[in-house]
């Protein structure tokens, strides 16, 4: 990443220092406090993890295209699940869109020069590569086979695999995410420039405000969760053992206490990348902005009462079961909330559909496709029938996939121009977009029909009569593969040979568009002062760019 | 910082050691580090937090037990130590207070020492006093520490090491935020000797006295809350 | 509320020694009386009364040493949400827990009832 930046040419009247050619060399990057350069950083970081995650969907996906599979022992296919949900989850989804955009934009939407906690956040950087070492331990040394839930009595007492070096690796790698969250919060508070009021915040900040409240009040706890799993697991003492007592769900409402509201954090920042690129492509100001504000709030507060649908098949009393299912239903109100504002917004907006609009459009009907079957699962009846089954499977992954993660590639292609100064090939990367909008439903539609008519999930075998659904599904993941090997092409190649992109190539509201790109290292030339409301964009009759 | 060298050079600095440039003055930074290190405070409360959930359920669910386990304990020792760090909270509270009302370095100094030495009693008389009387005793739960079974305990007996494994974890817990809080201490003490602090700018000592006093409170509960269950009157 | 240009240059509250000493001996006299209390039988109000003097001696701890009655509204509302989400999970942990052993689908209605009054 250092040296290999060419040198930026901005246009006459610009500086051309930046962040990214400010200083030079690799302790430069490896110590530096600026905001900008530590999302980076995390970029390069999360991106590997993702193709290590992505290996082991990939190596699932060809084994399952025989019903007695094609390639794998169970032993190891239960490995390479775990292992796939795992990297995917807390090193991948929780950290992307926070640590990178997140890092990179929140102060230079808010207007200030840095986070408040510059050494802090280039310590939960290092604090994060960390756990993903220990990951990486983990995984080299075998992996564990127990699920990326590790529920206890098999995790602690039956399983022989790593277990500890793992839970070791999501703890420290949650660290991080606490340390990130919490100099979001000060920053957010107590840092925006004179005339940014609350509400005249890019509505990008309100959700990772939401977002960074689930990291501060839900990471402990699946942090003391994994402390206990291990000292059962080393000291075969504990406290989830029902050989003294114990009661192996007391683990699972501990663990699903954070990683109900985990699911928030990875789909809130999103649904704030959203926010900006239906605003942007569509040059018209948010429809219902409070509305859309105080969602995210909902969606946090709520997502911390709904946890124990996870476990109405586990042995959970039915009068928990009652209440979590009426609550759950209650949390789908925010989201809902969203997508019709989106929508409104959309209304009689002035439309193009560059790279990120389709991104964004994408997420908008898959997340409803996920969202909507979510209250197949939260409704007690039906969940009896479909957990445990693909449907699950398919439900979380239009939710993850076909929504953050298409999120989060929209926020890669709106911010590159900003992040690096140059333009990518729009062409490649509608295709692409295509090519992921495609492929992911391919891949995961008929993961509804199967988990429907009964296919267990976490198998590595499965009767006969699924394998044309399978087969499918497996041919639909390797599209899904190509459009997201396409960008990390078209994009590193940007770097250097991208046109120049200027201040503002999408004709963009918001402070990140008003300085230079890259931005200078202390973001602004002078600092900003706030006259005018979030997505001030002329109103109907103006010219499409 | 040297990244920031293009940041306007036309501030005669008037700030204090210690003052950071992201910020527009001390006052905005102090309320940043005062409010961040409350919101680490909550997430400390959501980490001792989860035992004390699973300690509530099974107290619950197994109060004999629990009283029966919480009665291998020496109330003395427990108390002992409340006292004793209350004493450091007082301390601690005394070494800012001569911060914020500019004394010398050595009167700081001289009160992060008090409270360092009562921390270490804490340690020390938790150490040796509880933990290895436990260990002698055999009810040090779990396969490694001889864990033996009393057969006044009854039917009760796996409760009873249930209540063992809760009061090791989180006493033990609790002694690990104790030994990184005299860490923080020591790195106070140095930065103090090295005049970093002012009446002007004490915000690390500020901060540091918030998760020393947490760390009291968390203690404050667990007293009674592991050695008075259900009362000592028929011990 | 917290817009860059509004700060000024406060130092703090300082609180006066004999405040600082007058907490610490209260908080001396709770300890000695949640011990003492330890060895009347008071049945199951002897965790009531051990809880209650140690919420107290938290609070003053709270209050004076960590200055936050001296402090902002976003500060205690900071504080105030740790321990409703504290509150939260033990609530709805303790409302699986406690109601395992109950019977399904109840004779009556009023089978809520009792349930209600078990959570509050």
């Amino acid at each position: 990443m250092s040296t290999a930046i060419a040198e930026i040419h901005e246009g006459p009247a610009e500086s051309s220092v930046n962040y990214l050619n400010a200083n030079y060399g690799i302790k430069s990057w490896l110590l530096t406090t600026d905001h900008k350069r530590i999302g980076l950083l995390y970029l390069g970081v999360i991106t590997f993890m993702f193709l290590i995650g992505g290996t082991a969907a990939t190596i699932m996906r060809l084994h399952l295209v025989e019903p007695q599979g094609a390639l794998l022992e169970p032993e190891t296919y239960n490995k390479l699940f775990s292992t796939h949900g795992i990297v995917m989850v807390f090193f991948f989804l929780v950290p992307s869109i926070p640590a990178t955009l997140g890092n990179f934009l929140i102060p230079m939407m808010i207007g200030a020069r840095d986070v408040a906690f510059p050494r802090l956040n280039l310590m939960s950087w290092y604090i994060f590569v960390t756990g993903c070492l220990f990951a990486l331990a983990a995984i080299l040394s075998g992996g564990v086979d127990t699920g990326w839930t590790f529920y206890p009595p098999y995790s602690s007492i039956y399983s022989h695999t790593p277990v500890v070096v793992m839970a070791l690796g999501i703890f420290i790698a949650g660290f991080s995410s606490i340390l990130t969250g919490l100099n979001f919060v000060v920053t957010i508070h107590k840092m925006r420039a004179p005339g940014m009021t609350w509400f005249r915040l890019p509505l990008f900040i309100w959700a990772l405000y939401a977002t960074s409240i689930i990291f501060i009040l839900g990471t402990p706890v699946i942090a003391i969760t994994l402390f206990l799993l291990g000292l059962e697991t080393l000291l075969h003492v504990g406290i989830f053992d029902p050989a003294i007592g114990g009661d192996p769900l007391l683990f699972q409402h501990m663990f699903w206490f954070y990683s109900h509201p985990a699911v928030y954090i990875m789909i809130l920042p999103s649904m704030g990348v959203v926010s900006e690129l239906i605003t942007a492509f569509s040059r018209k100001k948010i429809f219902g902005y409070s509305f859309v504000a105080f969602s995210s709030l909902a969606i946090a507060v709520i997502s911390f009462i709904v946890w124990g649908h996870h476990m109405f098949v586990t042995g959970q009393s039915i009068y928990a079961g009652l209440v979590f299912s009426v609550l759950s239903f209650l949390v789908a109100i925010p989201s809902a909330v969203k997508v019709f504002n989106w929508t409104a917004t959309l209304y009689k907006g002035s439309i193009s559909y560059e790279a990120p609009m389709l991104y964004a459009l994408g997420f908008i009907g898959l997340f409803t496709i996920g969202g909507l079957t979510g209250l197949f699962l939260a409704a007690l009846a039906t969940d009896v029938h479909l957990n445990g089954t693909y449907f699950v499977v398919a439900h979380f992954h239009y939710i993850m996939v076909g929504g953050a993660l298409m999120g989060y590639l929209g926020g890669i292609h709106f911010w590159w121009p900003k992040i690096t100064g140059r333009l990518y090939p729009d062409m490649w990367a509608r295709i692409a977009a295509g090519l992921v909008f495609v492929g992911f439903n391919l891949t995961f539609f008929p993961q509804f029909v199967v988990g429907y008519m009964g296919m267990p999930r976490r198998y590595a075998v499965y009767p006969a009569e699924f394998q044309v659904l399978n087969v499918m599904s497996s041919a639909g993941a390797s599209v899904l593969a190509v459009g997201y090997l396409i960008p990390l092409v078209y994009l590193t190649w940007s770097m250097r040979y991208g046109p120049p992109a200027g201040r503002n190539p999408w004709g963009a509201k918001g402070l990140e568009w008003t300085t230079p790109s890259p931005p200078p290292t202390e973001n602004f030339e002078e600092p900003p002062i706030v006259t005018e409301e979030a997505y001030n964009y002329p109103t109907a009759g103006a010219v499409h760019v | 910082m040297s990244e920031m060298a293009a940041h306007g050079a036309h501030e005669a600095h008037a700030h204090p050691p210690g003052f950071a440039h992201q910020f527009e003055d001390v006052a905005q930074q102090k309320e940043a580090g005062t409010l961040g290190m409350w919101a680490f405070l909550v997430t400390e409360i959501l980490f001792f937090g989860g035992m004390f959930t699973a300690y509530i359920i099974y107290r619950s669910l197994h109060l004999a037990g629990f009283i029966t386990g919480s009665h291998l304990l020496e109330v003395k020792f427990g108390a002992i130590n409340t006292a004793v760090l209350i004493c450091s909270s007082l301390t601690m509270a005394l070494a800012i207070r001569s911060a914020q009302t500019g004394k010398g370095r050595g009167q700081i100094i001289w009160w992060l020492v008090l409270t360092m030495i009562l921390g270490a009693m804490f340690l020390g008389f938790k150490f040796t006093f509880e933990w290895r009387h436990d260990y002698l005793e055999h009810i040090v739960p779990g396969a490694y520490f001889g864990f033996e079974n009393r057969p006044e305990w009854g039917a009760n007996a796996p409760y009873v090491q249930m209540f063992m494994c809760f009061y090791f974890f989180m006493t033990g817990l609790h002694a690990i935020h104790m030994i990184v809080g005299l860490g923080i201490l020591t790195v106070l003490v140095v930065m103090t000797a090295r005049n970093k602090f002012s009446s002007e700018y004490y915000n690390p000592l500020e901060i540091s006295g918030l998760y020393w006093h947490f760390v009291d409170i968390v203690w404050i509960f667990l007293f009674p809350l592991l050695y008075l269950i259900g009362g000592l009157y028929k011990r | 509320m917290a817009l860059m240009s509004e700060h000024t240059g406060h130092t703090g509250h300082v609180v006066p020694v004999s405040t600082y000493v007058l907490v610490f001996l209260a908080l001396m006299v709770g300890t000695a009386l949640t011990t003492g209390v330890a060895y009347i039988d008071l049945g199951r109000w002897n965790t009531v009364v051990a809880l209650t003097i140690a919420v107290t001696k938290m609070l003053l701890v709270v209050l004076f040493f960590m200055h936050v009655k001296y402090a902002t509204g976003l500060t205690r509302i900071v504080i105030l949400a740790g321990f409703f989400w504290l509150g939260i999970m033990i609530t709805l942990s303790l409302s699986d827990e406690l109601t395992r052993g109950w019977e399904i689908n109840p004779a009556s209605w009023g089978g809520i009832i009792p349930f209600l009054l078990h959570i509050f």
